[in-house]
């Protein structure tokens, strides 16, 4: 057991802080932006291609389908990197979920046809899984494929779709057998948004935000050749996915920078003339929240070193969830906070680069409305304490 | 001991109550509180009519001769909608400012405008960087002459937009935060020397930044002692905390009721959500959360007229009460509610919000608490 990095994972941590560093010079200024809300989907696709580029865009794949084989530590070390210097995350839904699904699952033509094409950021990828009758109870999704010749003809409609709007293509759950058991007749399907019959439709969110959808069907002709694996076993491939994103989700990296930035508004305010960072109240509770996050942060390395080992993500990657989604959602709250009575004005409706208050004050109470969505996407933490009740403790 | 509400406050509750379930649906106040003004007029005008804005204020100055319990039935109602008038600054703070610290002829002139609905008043106390202490103040008010010349800018003034008079605080003497030495002062928004920058809050009200720069007041702007007023604002202030713990309740109460009905037509896994415990006991804790709320709101709203010290801790109690249970009902209306609680289009979102910046209003828990614990 050793908690130090060695020489040659030191060197390649200044590999990657020069990589970033150069990265920020040939990037459009809204990219390194604090404010995430302000970037577009140019910015993501930009960064994305940087990454492509040097050969980074995926370190969750293996080496022959164009990952960066690098061990849990390098991996660790990058995340590490990119959260603190503030660059955006690739968007998770082409590189973390489906593609895994498609190399693990997958005949070669979908490896062949997707893979690359996920790699370079021309496609742009969307999640079809919640419905509006199907949240936490996602087996009993509705949206149904019925085989017609060569194709499945899908009508239905899903929900929650984030960045639909830019999407190229969508990966879905779709109901192939109404007469089985909810989970055995459920197909996973590739499906080109462009095609005839679907129509996405803007959900505004809390803050303000257009970052979700809702995805309609009708009567959309999707080819066989786009079924991922066999008709009806497609609550495998949805369960192995869901897995995989719940390990993704804990956002220790980007949640040690949020911390960070907490600090630093804590060090601006004042109270009765002292930085609210002395103050004994608002001291202690950051204090308390570094503490949670070294605990959650000591048991993602545990989980990333299993995995190293080759034991895959079991059901305690919920804890991963639990805490993560927990942590970032504190965050947001004591940030909140910090920012007194600058939490109250709408920067949306504010004209473009304009403020009222301290900069370090923008967007920070919309973004407290918005993280409460943390706890319920990606399967609801009432859920993920579900799973460990049933396949950790065996209640 | 009688915790009854008498006739009167009985008929006053309905009676807004039944003017804002016709003519303040959420609907209706979606459209509104995005138009450029961000509100309808017609709504004061109403409330002026319906003799809501006299209720409070004494009878010897065009009101109503009611009080503290009169503001907690408006404002629990109001809570109940999101009303976005300022009740609060005009009749509340300006009311009392007023009623406590006004010479007789400031009595005359604007309780009665306040009672009639002819001035909207904004009050502006915070400073940015003043955060939540009252006497943090770097605003100036230098005698000239028998009046006074006022400089300095004032952070985040709640319905400044709609206003036509200011009520503003100042430093007449000392400096830093010390108690003494601070005024308060009757401002014309129209006056040379003060400039706003208005702009819509997260909870759908309106601000403004203000700036006021060599501004000129006569000696009749004063309301209260010259160089005395905190405890005056002080005590203001903790009848506005017992107004909007009132209103934060409202608000509590229509989270509450709109979770439990909905965990019981939303179904999954083949049963109503409401079916499950972990729910069950989240949506009791709720409940439980409400009834406190009501509770410690009319503590602090009976202990007004108390001493100043009894008065100061209801009304810190109140706060931190309110502080916590709105944020604890808040997150877990969105929670139980699901993505559809996330939404900018079911009103479940607007009430959290506005339960959220209740909390910061007037000095947020943790601000509250160490008031509450220095009283003794």
């Amino acid at each position: 057991m050793d908690l130090t990095f060695s020489p040659q994972e030191e060197a390649f941590r200044q590999e990657v802080r020069t990589f970033i560093a150069d990265a920020r010079t040939k990037l459009p200024k809204t990219v390194g932006a604090p404010e995430a809300a302000t970037r577009t989907k140019d910015d993501y696709l930009a960064w994305h291609k940087l990454l492509y580029k040097k050969g980074w865009v995926a370190p969750l794949w293996p080496k022959q389908y164009g990952g960066t084989g690098w061990n849990v530590t390098q991996r660790y070390i990058f995340n590490e990197e990119v959260a603190m210097a503030d660059m955006p995350t690739t968007l998770p839904f082409g590189l973390n979920m489906v593609a895994p699904v498609i190399f693990t699952f997958g005949n070669d033509e979908q490896k062949a046809k997707y893979l690359p094409r996920i790699l370079s950021g021309e496609d742009w990828w969307c999640q079809g899984y919640s419905e509006p009758g199907a949240g936490s109870d996602l087996a009993s999704l509705r949206t149904k494929a019925v085989r017609e010749g060569d194709n499945y003809i899908v009508n239905g409609q899903k929900t929650w779709t984030t960045l639909a709007q830019y999407a190229d293509m969508i990966f879905c759950l779709v109901r192939t057998d109404s007469n089985v058991k909810q989970q055995e007749g459920i197909t996973f399907l590739l499906i080109d948004m462009k095609t005839p019959g679907i129509t996405v439709k803007p959900i505004i969110v809390l803050d303000g935000a257009h970052e979700v959808n809702e995805v309609f069907f009708d009567n959309v002709k999707v080819p066989v050749a786009n079924r991922v694996g066999e008709e009806n076993k497609g609550w495998t491939y949805a369960k192995f996915l869901l897995v995989n994103e719940r390990s993704g989700i804990a956002g220790v990296a980007r949640s040690k920078k949020a911390t960070q930035k907490l600090k630093e508004i804590a060090h601006a305010e004042t109270i009765d003339g002292t930085p609210l960072v002395d103050d004994e109240d608002f001291a202690r509770k950051i204090a308390e929240l570094e503490i949670d996050l070294a605990a959650l942060e000591y048991t993602e390395l545990r989980t990333l070193a299993q995995e190293s080992q080759g034991h895959a993500a079991g059901p305690e990657s919920s804890i991963l969830k639990i805490r993560g989604t927990e942590i970032q959602q504190r965050i947001t709250e004591l940030t909140l906070e910090a920012v007194g009575y600058y939490a109250y004005p709408n920067d949306r409706r504010l004209g473009a680069n304009e403020f009222v208050g301290p900069d370090y004050a923008l967007g920070e109470a919309g973004h407290y409305f918005n993280m409460r969505k943390a706890s319920i996407y990606g399967g609801s933490n009432e859920i993920q304490r579900n799973i460990i009740a049933k396949a950790v403790l065996g209640l | 001991m009688d915790f009854s509400y008498t006739e009167e406050q009985t008929l006053l509750r309905n009676s807004v109550s039944k003017y804002l379930a016709d003519n303040y649906k959420f609907e209706q106040w979606r459209k509104f509180t995005r138009s450029d003004l961000g509100r309808d007029p017609a709504h004061w005008k109403a409330f002026a009519e319906l003799g809501l804005l006299a209720a409070a204020l004494p009878e010897e100055y065009g009101g109503l001769g009611g009080g503290g319990v009169d503001n907690l039935v408006i404002m629990e109602e109001f809570g109940r909608a999101l009303v976005v008038e300022p009740y609060v600054p005009t009749v509340v703070i300006g009311g009392g400012l007023l009623r406590h610290g006004g010479s007789d002829a400031q009595k005359t002139e604007w309780l009665g405008k306040i009672a009639a609905g002819e001035t909207i008043l904004a009050f502006a106390f915070a400073e940015p960087k003043g955060r939540y202490n009252l006497a943090d103040l770097a605003t100036t008010a230098k005698k000239q002459g028998s009046g006074y010349v006022l400089n300095g800018q004032k952070a985040v003034v709640l319905g400044a937009p709609w206003a036509d008079h200011l009520i503003v605080t100042a430093r007449t003497a000392g400096t830093g935060r010390d108690r003494s030495g601070i005024s308060v002062f009757l401002v014309d928004k129209k006056a040379k020397g003060v400039t706003t920058r208005d702009y819509p809050t997260i909870d759908s009200l309106r601000a403004s930044e203000m700036t006021f720069e060599n501004v000129e007041l006569a000696a009749s702007a004063l309301i209260g002692p010259a160089d005395n007023g905190l405890p005056l604002i002080e005590k203001v202030i903790d009848e506005a905390i017992a107004a909007i713990s009132a209103e934060a309740t409202g608000c509590i109460k229509v989270l509450v009721d709109a979770t439990v009905e909905y965990s019981k037509t939303r179904k999954q896994f083949g049963v109503p959500i409401g079916k499950f415990q972990v729910l069950q006991h989240r949506m009791v804790d709720m409940f439980v959360q409400y009834e406190q709320s009501v509770s410690i709101t009319l503590m602090a709203t009976l202990k007004l007229g108390d001493s100043d010290a009894e008065r100061a801790k209801a009304a810190s109690a109140a706060k931190v009460s309110i502080g916590k249970a709105g944020r604890f009902v808040g997150q877990q209306a969105v929670q139980i509610h699901g993505g559809i609680g996330m939404t900018d289009e079911l009103n479940v979102g607007h009430y959290f919000k506005r339960l959220t910046l209740i909390d910061t209003l007037f000095g947020n828990t943790d601000h509250h608490l160490k008031r509450f614990a220095a009283l003794g």
